[in-house]
């Protein structure tokens, strides 16, 4: 979307939001808003991009109930926020506008987490992105290291070449808030896949041991649950330089679910998962399997865990047989691995056994 | 249970044996097991004598008790009180011979009997340290107090003086004894402290001050002046009596006939009922008691159980009574800013066995109390605090049995000790209290008994089950009261800024949201005037215009100060009407009482009840329950119904949030 078009279009549409209300209370009515759940039971395969996305469930956000009538109120003083911003030509950080919300007095966020939430859930009700709403992420911090060459367009509006084995550090290359066209273009890539890496430890384990040359492929540090900024450029990377992407991650719940994300598509950003998943990503992380077959050092599950397995046999993106085989077993194993416990074996076995072993199956090495 | 104690009737069995090889014997029944529970038996002991002496000359008591660490595990407990004092050549036979002037024999509402008394506090004192016990008391004629050290002589079960002398003392009459002891001393559950925390609960006529071995002085205030009525003494019923007792007073009595007897020494036996009993017997009426046997008296015995006899008067208990419950809860329990004492309830007195018992109950819920814990269940009997054998009690069996999940309280499985921030009184009085041991620690499971607690604790259950399904509601309606007040307007002004229009009016989805009555009271209090000042605001949040009548049942004792606007009708019973006039849509409607001569306590909450509107629509005001007579007019035009509580089928977007933790 175009600077002005996109933020000609997210005035009108905030104005429609202001409008509906204004007009419920003119008429007598309680103020409301239907906003599609975003829930796990509201997520639906979407054949055409092989990604979920929301279904048809709606809620409504009613001001007949405490927080309902709190949240609409947050809601109008965010859009008058928007509208004066992009009258003026400036953008915020997530975490300026939640701090912003200080001088808001009821309508006052309570932590990042609301702000960001009912970003969120504007971006849903307008089918715009949160960056027509002048409302941008920080850096995440996720970053690159292999032979990929990109352009990106620097603050001064200069470009800049950056290959990502050679002109950079061995932190890489960092992803930035923005990885569309317009500030970073992809050039080219000597390489055959990209592995995604949940943990910094095993990120730069490979890049020590020269993985990225040895195997020929792109390393990205996901960082956790990564970015959307971070799945965009996975996605990109996978749709116009044909590489395939593999993650690889902790064998845990949470884990299970950073590949989702990336693969599959988040449940909080489905109304966008056909730009930000990529849906032939294969998963090379640690699964209960491999804490048998490599004998791996382990925890015990916690409470937290055991839930949100027991969480994911009814989230529609597991119900595959490989996924209910692999959470079953965990449940019975009752433990849990990291990444880094293959050093078990020693410094060198990641690379010269497991991630060949692996990657191989799936024919990557 | 014989009518005479055990105490008695093991020490005339063992007359031979010295008097404190019989103390050794029975020192579990006597409360002095264990070195804790003696320092606790002790002061137990002086506070109930002192207190039963100032009620018995019509004092009110002001006792003061304190326990002082003298050595390595010993302590001095010195009771102190203002009661009438004892004339000097009464003092050391009072204090210094075991079951003398005691109260055997005689059936009435007291406290204690436990058998030995102070005397087996002195007792247990100088076995233990070997000191002597030292008693100061000064009689109101006396221009000074005796004073005397003194030790019993167990082998004569005499006092022994070791030293008297007359001493000046400010107080112009009263007792003071000072008893050492080897104990130990504890705090919790069954501390010297919690007992008398609690027997200041059920006495709140008495002023009792504590003064713990470390840390400061705590008293417990008076808050009422009124002493417990006299108890009456009465003689036996038939019905319940036992043959070990019916023979030994057949043997003791005095008249020569056993129709005399009959009625002489039975309550509620007239000379008809006397002859009717000797019939049903066959025993002759002319025969004299001393010379039934057996087989006559169990016939006897049988007889009663046919004749139809009246039930025992029940003047003779004395209940603590709703209010003094009330206060005395209050007083103690105060600090800690219970949000509800449920009224409590003084059930009709019931007869068991020819014996009267009567049951109390008061709850006191939320404030500082702790919220996870098991309800804290006070146990009394005529009076006493019971701080041991909990699990034997037949009142914490009770309150186990109950299901208070119905009444809103926590209780894993509907039975058990239920949780949470609450605390129940139960108060057991009668002549003869049942007791599981001559221990006197807990009440005997009697089913009679049970039943009656039961009814009791489920009568204040409801009550505080109303309380909290009130409170819930208002919480609700509180919520809803400040989205119109707070946010809606927020809502449309930032709405119509944001569209370039004029704020619209909001009145119609006020009522929407609301759509009830809201009557709300603020209660300001006056020290100086002795003026509690009641403004009761009546919000109308319905679409339309009401009319109705508001009624509110003042106390009696109140005396109605400036009233705006001017009552319908005040009745002699307290209950005042108002016709109000019509509260328009969206406006409101304000009631001012001012209530003259009443203590701040005594009014924190008004009794409102409306009529001749809806009452599903009115939050804060109960329908006029249909036994007043209704002579007042009907207005409401029929048929509104408060808006439904929920869109069906319309899911609350903001309660379906799962933890999103995919980013």
């Amino acid at each position: 979307m175009t600077e002005p078009e996109g933020a000609n279009k997210a005035v009108q549409q905030l104005y429609a939001i202001a409008e509906e209300i204004y007009d419920e209370l003119k008429g007598g009515q309680i103020p409301k808003m239907k906003i599609p759940l975003r829930t796990k039971a509201n997520i639906r395969f979407d054949p055409k991009h092989s990604v979920w996305k929301y279904g048809k469930l709606t809620g409504v956000r009613s001001a007949k109930k405490m927080k309902g009538a709190l949240m609409l109120l947050r809601t109008m003083y965010v859009l008058d926020f928007i509208r004066d911003m992009i009258n003026q030509s400036k953008s915020s950080t997530l975490r300026e506008m939640y701090y912003i919300s200080e001088g808001w007095d009821l309508a006052k966020f309570h932590s990042q987490d609301e702000s960001n939430l009912l970003a969120e859930d504007l971006e849903v009700v307008t089918a715009l992105m949160r960056e027509d709403f002048k409302l941008r992420p920080e850096e995440s911090g996720a970053s690159v290291i292999g032979n990929l060459t990109i352009e990106e367009i620097t603050r001064n509006g200069e470009r800049r070449r950056i290959n990502c084995r050679d002109d950079v550090g061995d932190a890489g290359y960092t992803i930035p808030y923005n990885v569309e066209k317009e500030k970073v273009k992809l050039r080219s890539a000597d390489a055959k896949f990209v592995l995604a890496i949940e943990t910094g430890g095993m990120f730069d384990r490979l890049v020590e041991n020269g993985f990225d040359e040895d195997a020929k492929c792109i390393l990205v540090h996901l960082k956790g649950q990564p970015s959307r900024s971070t799945r965009r450029l996975l996605k990109r990377l996978n749709e116009e330089l044909k590489l395939q992407v593999a993650t690889y991650t902790d064998g845990d719940p949470w884990s299970f679910r950073i590949h989702a994300s990336v693969a599959y598509g988040a449940i909080k950003t489905a109304h966008i998962s056909e730009f930000l998943a990529t849906p032939t990503a294969e998963f090379v992380g640690v699964t209960a399997s491999d804490i048998m077959n490599y004998q791996l050092p382990t925890d015990v599950l916690t409470p937290r865990d055991i839930g949100a397995l027991n969480a994911e046999l009814s989230d529609p993106r597991f119900a595959t047989e490989f996924w209910r085989t692999e959470i079953n077993a965990m449940l019975q194993l009752n433990k849990k691995a990291e990444q880094q416990a293959l050093a078990k074996y020693g410094l060198d076995y990641v690379t010269d056994t497991y991630l060949p072993e692996k990657l191989g199956e799936i024919g990557l090495m | 249970m014989p009518s005479i104690s055990i105490a008695e009737e093991l020490a005339k069995k063992q007359r031979e044996i010295s008097i404190s090889e019989f103390f050794e014997r029975n020192k579990q029944i006597l409360g002095y097991d264990s070195p804790t529970k003696a320092l606790l038996t002790v002061v137990k002991e002086l506070c109930e004598n002192s207190l039963d002496a100032c009620e018995d000359a019509g004092i009110l008591p002001d006792v003061s008790v304190s326990i002082q660490k003298s050595g390595k595990d010993e302590f001095l407990v010195a009771a102190e009180d203002n009661g009438p004092g004892i004339v000097k050549k009464e003092v050391a036979n009072v204090f210094g011979r075991l079951l003398y002037g005691s109260r055997f024999h005689v059936l009435a509402q007291k406290r204690g009997q436990q058998g030995i008394g102070v005397s087996g506090a002195i007792l247990y004192g100088q076995t233990t340290t070997g000191k002597p016990t030292r008693i100061r008391s000064r009689p109101a004629e006396m221009d000074v107090a005796y004073e005397v050290d003194l030790i019993i002589d167990i082998r004569r079960n005499r006092p022994s003086i070791q030293k008297e002398d007359f001493v000046a003392w400010d107080k112009p009459h009263g007792t003071r004894v000072e008893i050492p002891l080897k104990s130990r001393y504890v705090t919790g559950k069954q501390s010297p402290f919690e007992y008398l925390k609690a027997t200041a609960i059920v006495n709140p006529h008495a002023r009792i001050t504590y003064l713990p071995p470390e840390g400061e002085p705590i008293v417990f205030e008076r808050v009422t002046e009124e002493l417990p009525p006299k108890t009456v003494e009465i003689k036996p019923h038939p019905y319940g009596i036992e043959l070990g007792t019916f023979l030994a007073m057949a043997k003791e009595t005095k008249s020569y006939k056993l129709s005399a007897f009959l009625a002489e020494e039975f309550s509620r036996i007239s000379a008809r009922v006397a002859k009717e009993i000797c019939e049903k017997a066959g025993v002759p009426p002319e025969m004299k008691p001393k010379s039934l046997d057996l087989q006559e008296v169990k016939a006897i015995l049988d007889a009663i159980k046919e004749v139809k006899i009246m039930a025992p008067s029940t003047d003779c208990l004395s209940p603590i009574g709703e209010k003094l419950i009330k206060k005395g809860l209050k007083n103690v329990l105060g600090a800690l800013k219970p949000e509800f004492f449920s009224p409590p309830l003084t059930r009709d007195p019931v007869v068991w066995q020819g014996n009267p018992f009567q049951i109390e109950v008061g709850i006191v819920y939320g404030g500082d109390l702790p919220p996870d814990q098991p309800v804290d269940v006070l146990r009394f009997a005529n009076r006493v605090p019971l701080l041991y054998q909990a699990g034997a009690c037949a009142i914490t069996q009770a309150v186990q049995s109950v299901d208070w999940r119905r009444y809103g309280l926590e209780q894993r499985g509907g039975e058990g000790l239920p949780y949470g921030p609450a605390i129940i009184l139960v108060h057991v009085g009668s002549v003869k209290v049942p007791y599981t041991s001559e221990a006197k620690e807990a009440v005997a499971s009697i089913p009679e008994i049970m039943e009656e607690i039961d009814l009791a604790l489920k009568e204040c259950g409801r009550r505080l089950k109303t309380h909290l399904t009130k409170k819930a509601r208002r919480a609700k309606t509180r919520e809803k009261f400040d989205i119109v007040q707070r946010i809606l307007p927020k809502i449309a002004e930032k709405s119509a800024k944001i569209v370039g229009k004029k704020v619209p009016n909001l009145d119609a989805t006020v009522t929407k949201i609301m759509g009830v009555i809201w009557i709300e009271e603020a209660i300001a209090y006056d020290a100086k005037a002795k003026k509690h000042t009641v403004t009761i605001d009546l919000h109308n949040f319905t679409s339309a215009g009401k009319k109705f009548n508001l009624h509110a049942l003042l106390p009696r004792s109140a005396k109605l100060g400036a009233v705006d606007p001017k009552p319908k009708e005040v009745r002699d019973d307290g209950k005042v009407t108002w016709e109000l006039k019509r509260i328009n849509s969206v406006e409101k409607g304000t009631v001012t009482i001012e209530l003259l001569a009443l203590d701040k306590e005594e009014y924190d909450e008004s009794e409102l009840y409306v009529s001749g509107v809806s009452p599903e629509l009115v939050i804060g005001a109960e329908p006029l329950p249909g036994d007043w007579e209704l002579e007042y007019a009907e207005f409401e035009e029929a048929g509104e119904a408060p808006p439904p509580e929920e869109d069906e089928g319309e899911i609350d977007y903001d309660e379906t949030e799962e933890v999103l933790e995919d980013d």
